[in-house]
């Protein structure tokens, strides 16, 4: 059975067993929707009193909010595996993966899909919707195109991110939560307009770990401004590829703390 | 006898050092994690700061000041229930609790206390380093957390941060017993926690809130956790406002508590009729 | 034909030392010190097809480094190691594909699965074609009693049940080579009985090669005809068990329940193992005095209510091997 298959069969087992706590699930989904429901409100209040933030209005920062929360709420989803490697390693489970003839990488995205993030997901879907509703947008094919890019692209990036973060624990037994700045601080900061910050910070997350890449460019091309920061549009286009190429680059430090972890044993 | 005591609490104390000494990994992590929110929030608010000429509510020093102190003390900012009464209200464990012979609310009532008060000392002195003395070595000064502007200031802040934490755990023993009604109990800790959350200003200071609003806020018991004491640090409120808001958190304080131990008198009835 | 070739495999570990106590953590902060041990000092032997074989020793002997490195879940700082033609870490995806693993003390299976899903999902992971699955899970299940387990989560299960859940999992795949880690620990005796039986059957009438490590020196007398000893990264022996008994000693031990509990016996030929009240037991040289002989001895100088004679336990034999006291209090040895 192949890579895919194997995925969907590790898939429907993970929901089989969360629904069995229905309620259980609803409430933890209902609470996670309020939480970042609340969340939003705050931007909503201070833009309400601001009016704008550095010409950037409402539709357009709820534009980029959803954008991220959408994004950022798939690769949750899929990455519980990697959020409790620590614990995998130290119990040794690691060693079982490891016999068995499939990727650990795969191995570990199989370990559950979890559903109590639609909380989050739902939410930036009703903000998503209300940028596209307020917002003067030019939808065209290739827009919506990219508007997908940008997610598929920001996953892979959020994945690559978690997967540095487990990879963290081949090294340390305590399992280093450093990434964990760049996660849910990354998730923060792209829900405004990159443009907002400094330069030196917005360099960082344009170059080395390029959330810029996978939703301020892609979301300016999508809104049809210019660029505050002069990027040329092409690379607005194309920059959701920096996702994927993290992500392969994470995949390179993986198989690294796997060779090591051979070495070494537990 | 005194001996004995003393000789039992440093094993402990030293035990506890120890653990922490060994999670020294992932204090650094948890560290920089906020260091890194901090950095961006204030970089959000220096953006709409610059983006109007009116003049709001609260200065940009101030408000720079409200967001170190969030980071510093968040690990006694949080109202959720405790994790570990969830597991033994979820196993069937909490009957055990319900019999012995003890005040049930004091005891969660402390325990909500003891577990805030080590972690919360313990990251809140290297954040004021870096927030107060690191940010302006490396020529970040005008992000820095300042001091309170007067003496005053300072004592009024230590009064009101010592209630803030009274008036959250009373809060938080609120959720932990809430619980005690499996589903609907999930439920009312989920909108404890929102409104808790939302309403003390830990998401944005209430100032910054619609005008419309702020009667609103002044009347919820929510601003004595967060908004009130850090706007006294800040010197946003005078030292002189700390008596009627240490009044306002006693009182919300002692609400919460009598509501609560009434609370729990019908879940402990409801546990043992339902046979656990 | 060798199935498994192991050359001159050495493998080091650096330990890091936590001194103890508050100073200790607190110099632990600045400078952690490091211990090397030597796992594996030049390990060699070969294993052909459809062996079973005992794989024994004191704990942190490399017993589980050993069997790691043939898993090909951890790499050897050199020597040379081929399973089924392969280098185990150097193909891992096809080496772990023919060779099963069981944990005694760690179940493959997924706690709060029904251990029929189990299955299903380890076909495939394995990607066993379903008609060979379905024979083979057929046959497991018949032989392992598992009919009425099918529906019970792995959670629920005794740890018997569990065992024979986790034998069947590693055997769907129809691995060529099964490494069995523990597999009778904390069983009960019915089960423990199961168990071997179900191994030798699967060894004898299936010819699947058959690693055992395990404490259990029954489950060795019971299964291996080969025994290879392990003590401090090296082999110290490697062949059958009477070779193994005979070339440590000769010795054999004599039993006897005593009417009398106060009485001890003497006798030149006898050395005493041990005496807990009426059980006397006693070490003699068979070469030096038959059994009959001293049999017929001390019952005439003693009351007697029973009397057996037995080879020493691997665990003496064992320790002799390492001129240690061996490992269990109740058995104290002179060397």
């Amino acid at each position: 059975m192949n890579a895919i298959r194997l995925y969907g069969r590790y898939a429907s087992i993970s929901l089989r067993g969360q629904m069995a706590y229905r309620a259980s699930f609803l409430m933890q989904t209902i609470g996670q929707f309020l939480l970042t429901g609340i969340e939003f409100l705050g931007i909503w209040a201070l833009l309400n009193r601001f009016g704008q933030i550095k010409g950037w209005t409402l539709p357009e920062v709820a534009f980029f909010y959803g954008l991220i929360s959408i994004t950022w709420s798939l690769a949750d989803a899929v990455t519980r595996g990697f959020d409790v490697f620590a614990g995998t390693v130290k119990s040794g489970e690691f060693d079982r993966l490891l016999l068995r003839p499939r990727s650990t990488i795969l191995q570990l995205f199989g370990h559950e899909l979890t559903l109590r993030r639609m909380g989050r997901l739902i939410q930036g879907l009703f903000v998503f919707g209300f940028a596209v509703a307020a917002a003067d947008i030019e939808w065209s094919v290739p827009r919506v195109s990219l508007v997908v890019l940008a997610v598929a692209g920001g996953v892979c990036l959020f994945v690559g991110l978690l997967i540095l973060e487990a990879t963290s624990a081949f090294w340390t037994t305590e399992g280093l939560e450093v990434w964990n700045a760049f996660t849910y601080g990354g998730v923060t900061m792209s829900q405004y307009p990159l443009d907002i910050y400094r330069p030196w910070f917005r360099r960082f997350f344009l170059v080395v770990v390029p959330l810029g890449c996978i939703s301020y460019l892609p979301g300016v091309a999508v809104l049809g401004r210019p660029d505050p920061l002069g990027t040329p549009v092409p690379l607005q286009w194309a920059a959701p590829l920096a996702g994927p190429i993290f992500l392969l680059a994470c995949l390179q430090v993986w198989r690294f703390g796997v060779r090591r972890y051979q070495s070494t044993g537990s | 006898m005194t001996r004995l005591h003393l000789g039992a609490y440093r094993a402990v104390l030293s035990a506890r050092f120890r653990m922490l000494l060994q999670y020294r990994a992932a204090a650094l992590a948890g560290l920089w994690t906020q260091i890194f929110f901090g950095l961006v929030l204030i970089m959000i608010y220096e953006a709409f700061y610059r983006s109007t000429t009116a003049r709001p509510p609260m200065a940009f020093r101030e408000l720079v000041s409200y967001v170190w102190l969030g980071q510093a003390l968040l690990a006694m900012l949080s109202w959720n229930a405790d994790a570990e009464i969830r597991a033994m209200v979820r196993s069937g464990a909490v009957a055990y609790e319900l019999c012995r012979p003890i005040d049930l609310y004091a005891l969660w009532y402390v325990r909500a206390i003891a577990s805030r008060t080590a972690p919360t000392i313990l990251r809140a002195l290297p954040m004021c380093v870096f927030a107060a003395v690191i940010l302006p070595l490396v020529g970040l000064g005008e992000w820095r957390l300042a001091a309170p502007p007067t003496a005053a200031a300072a004592v009024a802040f230590g009064a009101t941060i010592v209630c803030a934490l009274l008036l959250g755990c009373a809060l938080t023993t609120l959720s932990n017993i809430t619980l005690l009604w499996t589903i609907s109990g999930e439920g009312a800790v989920i909108l404890l926690t929102t409104c808790a959350t939302f309403f003390s200003g830990l998401i944005i200071p209430l100032p910054l809130f619609p005008d419309w609003v702020q009667p609103i806020l002044r009347a919820l018991p929510f601003a004595g956790l967060v908004d009130l004491p850090f706007r006294v640090f800040t010197g946003h409120l005078p030292a002189a406002a700390a008596a009627s808001i240490l009044s306002r958190q006693i009182f919300w304080t002692i609400v919460l508590v009598l509501f609560g131990r009434w609370l729990l008198s019908r879940g402990m009835r409801r546990i043992v009729v339902q046979g656990g | 034909m060798a199935q498994i070739i192991v050359e001159n495999l050495v493998k080091t570990f650096t330990v890091s030392e936590r001194a103890a106590g508050l100073w200790g953590a607190v110099r632990g902060v600045v400078r952690r010190r490091h211990r090397t041990v030597r796992a594996l000092d030049g390990v060699s032997f070969t294993v052909d097809q459809g062996e079973l074989i005992g794989y024994i020793g004191p704990n942190g002997a490399g017993k589980s480094t050993t069997v790691k490195t043939l898993a090909g879940i951890l790499v050897p700082d050199s020597g040379r190691c081929e399973v089924l033609g392969r280098v185990p870490w150097s193909d891992r995806i096809a080496h772990v594909a023919r060779i099963g693993v069981v944990f005694g003390q760690r179940t493959q299976l997924w706690w709060d699965l029904p251990v029929a899903d189990s299955f299903e999902l380890l076909r495939d992971i394995y990607r066993v074609p379903q008609r060979h699955y379905a024979a083979a899970r057929d046959e497991l299940i018949a032989l392992l009693n598992l009919e009425a387990l099918l529906d019970v989560p792995v959670r629920q299960l005794s740890l018997g049940q569990r065992m024979r859940c986790d034998l069947a999992a590693a055997l769907l795949h129809a691995p060529s080579i099964l490494f069995l880690d523990e597999p009778t620990i904390g069983l009960d005796a019915i089960s423990k009985l199961a168990v071997r039986d179900f191994i030798k059957r699967l060894n004898r009438e299936r010819g699947v090669t058959v690693i055992l490590t395990t404490h259990d020196m029954d489950d060795i007398e019971a299964l291996c005809t080969r025994v290879v000893v392990i003590g401090d990264g090296r082999i110290l022996s490697d062949g059958t068990l009477s070779e193994l008994r005979n070339r440590v000693t000769r010795e054999r031990w004599l039993t006897i329940d005593l009417v009398d509990a106060e009485e001890s016996i003497e006798d030149p030929a006898v050395t005493l193992v041990r005496q807990d009240g009426h059980r006397v037991c006693l070490a003699f040289d068979p070469q030096r005095v038959s059994s009959a002989e001293l049999i017929q001895r001390i019952t005439r100088a003693h009351a007697i209510r029973d009397l057996f004679v037995e080879n020493p336990p691997i665990e003496t034999i064992v320790a002799r091997l390492y001129r240690l006291p061996a490992a269990a209090p109740s058995r104290a040895v002179e060397t």
